[in-house]
């Protein structure tokens, strides 16, 4: 990340401590999000998998949404929870870590990526086991922490079932509730066919069947596990106690039956008091699955003699959150509890699916989250990879204004490049051009009569396909529509002769301005 | 400095420029229902609740809670393709009342600390609960004596949970208000299920795949 002396934009004073490291983890793509998406579009199956599968969320959402009388009044305290916890986020941070030791635990904390893996796999090591079970997080997918126990000779067995198709397709996840959502049942069925040892040869492609099939195949490696990993959708400071939900009781088996518990969890994940999950725990599932209530959450306060796991840790990981927290209008990303309601609405995720993205945060939250967590230097397409329609923000639970944050990471993308470059690129120059042209209404229409010239690009259609450089950036992934004949100017002046002469150019200016009331 | 100091100070750097202001949380949500616990609308509600999500649930009052509890037990065994011992095998927490139990043909094995493979043995479980939330057809464990510890309503594969009426609040804050944080609690709310596949629900994964909740009244 660029400092940027004077500029609007405030940062870290050390961005390469501050941002999540580059070489671990999985944030950032191989691909810009173009190129990627571009990829994506050509797979008609995959948009067939994720269109069904997100119409079908939409609606069970919308359903139980609707029978929520104080729906409104519930965001508002969420948004304002969670605004209140970034503001008071380092005493909160020390009050939990206080509660969790009283009650039994050990608390770590990771500056990045590579220290959590490091705790993780020193903890698991100590144990001695050689294989742990795991309940689906978001934080350890996006620090790698299972191929950094893979390097230290430690298996981890994903036990979600999306996770689990993921896992055994050699895939990676595309959805933040739902890795696997662009599965359909038959490719289900394919994989544990191909990948699960003694499946019946017998599976149907029935959802139920399947299940059944997962339910067989992790039983025993439940029952035997000694090392649970997990993340958490909530943390509560005034009590210590960590939460989880989920639906199959996978994470009920994980977080019970081991010996050992490790928990990985974003500092952004506390809310300040006990009470608070009265607000989340209605947001929650009514926006992620579409349920009234998941079928199961755990809740677990350090060590609970003679039930669960007796030693329990908690790793608290930065990996950027602290950038994320120092940019006063980005910093709301933080608020989000992983519901995924935002992919579910988008009109790029449900063409372009999760994988274009190339973070495990994909879709709209994705687009303001993992440019943040990374520096935007490094996820710099993301920002750009919406319609700013502004659906995400309308059924958001927290009321994270996922446009307003995207607009300012584009210009804070463009101020961090400015500020890095002493030659300007064709867009500056393009901008700088414009503005010269739009200052003066003279060149401004001595502009447009010349674009007029621009339809001998066109063909029959109207559509001009390709532009030379720099303009070439814009029709790389779009047509352009061909200048028309006549101008508005012109023709206002056409139709508008009887008009005072004197005001024409002032009134035509607010013509072209939106302003026009004639 | 340590990785913890390190931390503390980058959050105390990033809210330190414009140290962005503690508002209060407006709780103008609803905070408590319409109808006091127990009321016989909000058993209503959480039975319809209960049943939406394919969990079972039957009414009965203190003199016939061990006739219900039995038939919970042999429907909740009596599925097509299921291995049962015969007869069958239920845990239940030490702190039970014993009165409950008395009308099962099944063998009937406290927990007195029983090993995963024990319990993995066993076909079904019997507990209490500690409260239920009628809108979302929600049973909360809290580790009570007659709840047992986690793993007992876990590893078989029948729950049957005996929720007092005067347990059944109607919201989600007035079921949070009656919780004790210190204890370990398991929010359930109906079978395991996953909506996993094509983000269609489909009941019965890992947890107990059959939930009976035997509504006992008084």
């Amino acid at each position: 990340m660029v400092m940027i002396e004077g500029g609007p934009f405030r940062h870290d004073a050390d961005p390469n401590t501050a941002t999540a490291p580059r070489g671990v983890g999985h944030l950032r793509g191989d691909v810009a999000f173009p190129t990627a998406a571009r990829a994506a579009l050509t797979d008609s199956q995959l948009r067939r998998n994720i269109g069904k599968a997100t119409g079908t969320i939409r609606a069970k959402r919308a359903d139980v949404v609707a029978e929520v009388a104080d729906w409104e009044q519930l965001r508002e305290a969420g948004r304002a929870c969670k605004a209140a916890t970034m503001a008071r986020l380092p005493e909160l941070l020390v009050q939990l870590e206080e509660r969790v030791v009283a009650a039994g635990g050990t608390v770590h904390w990771a500056r990045d990526a590579v220290e959590a893996n490091a705790i993780v796999v020193d903890l698991v090591r100590a144990t001695g086991s050689d294989e742990v079970v795991k309940v689906k997080s978001m934080a350890t997918q996006e620090i790698g922490l299972n191929e950094a126990l893979a390097e230290a000779g430690i298996a981890a067995l994903e036990t979600d079932l999306a996770e689990l198709i993921v896992q055994l397709g050699d895939d990676t996840p595309s959805h933040i509730l739902v890795p696997a959502i662009h599965r359909n049942r038959a490719e289900i069925r394919e994989i544990f066919l191909r990948e699960m040892p003694g499946v019946d040869p017998e599976l149907t492609d029935e959802p139920r069947r399947l299940a059944m099939a997962a339910r067989t195949h992790l039983r025993r490696r439940f029952l035997s596990a000694r090392v649970g990993v997990s993340g958490a959708n909530f943390a509560v400071a005034e009590t210590g106690t960590l939460s989880v939900v989920e639906s199959e009781g996978n994470g009920r088996m994980c977080l019970t039956l081991p010996d050992t518990l490790i928990t990985v969890m974003g500092i952004e994940k506390i809310v300040p008091t006990w009470r608070d999950l009265e607000v989340f725990l209605q947001l929650l599932p009514r926006s992620s699955t579409g349920e009234r209530m998941n079928p199961y959450t755990s809740m677990w306060t350090g060590v609970h003699p003679g039930d669960g796991p007796q030693d329990v840790h908690l790793v608290l990981l930065d990996n950027g959150r602290t950038a994320t927290l120092a940019d006063e209008v980005g910093r709301q990303a933080l608020a989000c509890i992983r519901c995924s309601a935002c992919l579910n609405v988008c009109p790029v995720y449900e063409r372009t699916g999760g994988h274009a993205y190339g973070s495990v945060y994909p879709g709209p939250i994705g687009a303001i989250l993992s440019p943040q967590l990374t520096g935007i230097a490094d996820n710099a397409s993301l920002p750009f990879a919406s319609s700013l329609c502004g659906a995400c923000y309308d059924v958001c639970p927290v009321k994270i204004n996922i446009p307003e944050v995207l607009v300012h990471l584009r210009a804070r993308h463009v101020e961090e490049r400015r500020a890095s470059r002493t030659v300007p690129n064709a867009e500056e120059l393009s901008m700088a051009a414009v503005g010269w042209v739009m200052a003066e209404p003279r060149r401004y229409a001595a502009a447009q009569r010349a674009a007029r010239a621009g339809r001998m690009l066109a063909g029959g259609r109207g559509r001009i396909r390709s532009l030379p450089p720099p303009l070439s950036a814009w029709t790389a992934s779009r047509d352009l529509p061909a200048p028309p004949t006549e101008t508005f100017r012109d023709w206002w002046a056409r139709t508008h002769a009887d008009d005072d002469r004197s005001d024409h150019t002032s009134r035509a200016s607010s013509s072209d301005s939106g302003r026009h009331t004639s | 400095m340590s990785a913890r100091d390190d931390v503390l100070a980058r959050v105390r750097r990033a809210l330190a420029t414009d140290e962005p202001s503690i508002g209060d949380v407006p709780r103008t949500y609803r905070q408590r229902g319409d109808r006091p616990p127990g009321d016989p609308a909000l058993i209503d509600l959480f039975v319809e609740r209960l049943t939406d999500y394919r969990a079972h649930a039957r009414r009965t009052t203190t003199d016939d809670v061990a006739g219900h509890v039995a038939r919970a037990i042999s429907e909740g065994l009596d599925q097509p393709g299921r291995d049962r011992h015969a007869p069958p095998r239920i845990v239940v927490p030490s702190g039970l009342p014993t009165n409950w139990l008395s009308a099962t043909d099944a063998d009937v094995i406290p927990d007195a600390g029983l090993t995963v493979d024990e319990l993995d043995a066993c076909d079904g479980v019997v507990t209490a609960a500690s409260v239920a939330i009628a809108e979302t057809g929600t049973i909360v464990l809290d580790g009570e004596s007659d709840q047992g510890r986690r793993a007992i309503s876990l590893v078989p594969d029948l729950h049957v949970c005996v929720v007092r009426t005067d347990q059944i609040v109607e919201t989600v804050p007035e079921g949070v208000a009656r919780l004790d944080p210190g204890r370990p609690l398991t929010w359930i709310s109906g079978p395991s299920a996953t909506s996993d596949i094509e983000l269609d629900r489909v009941e019965g994964v890992h947890g107990p795949r059959t939930l009976h909740v035997v509504l006992l009244d008084g």
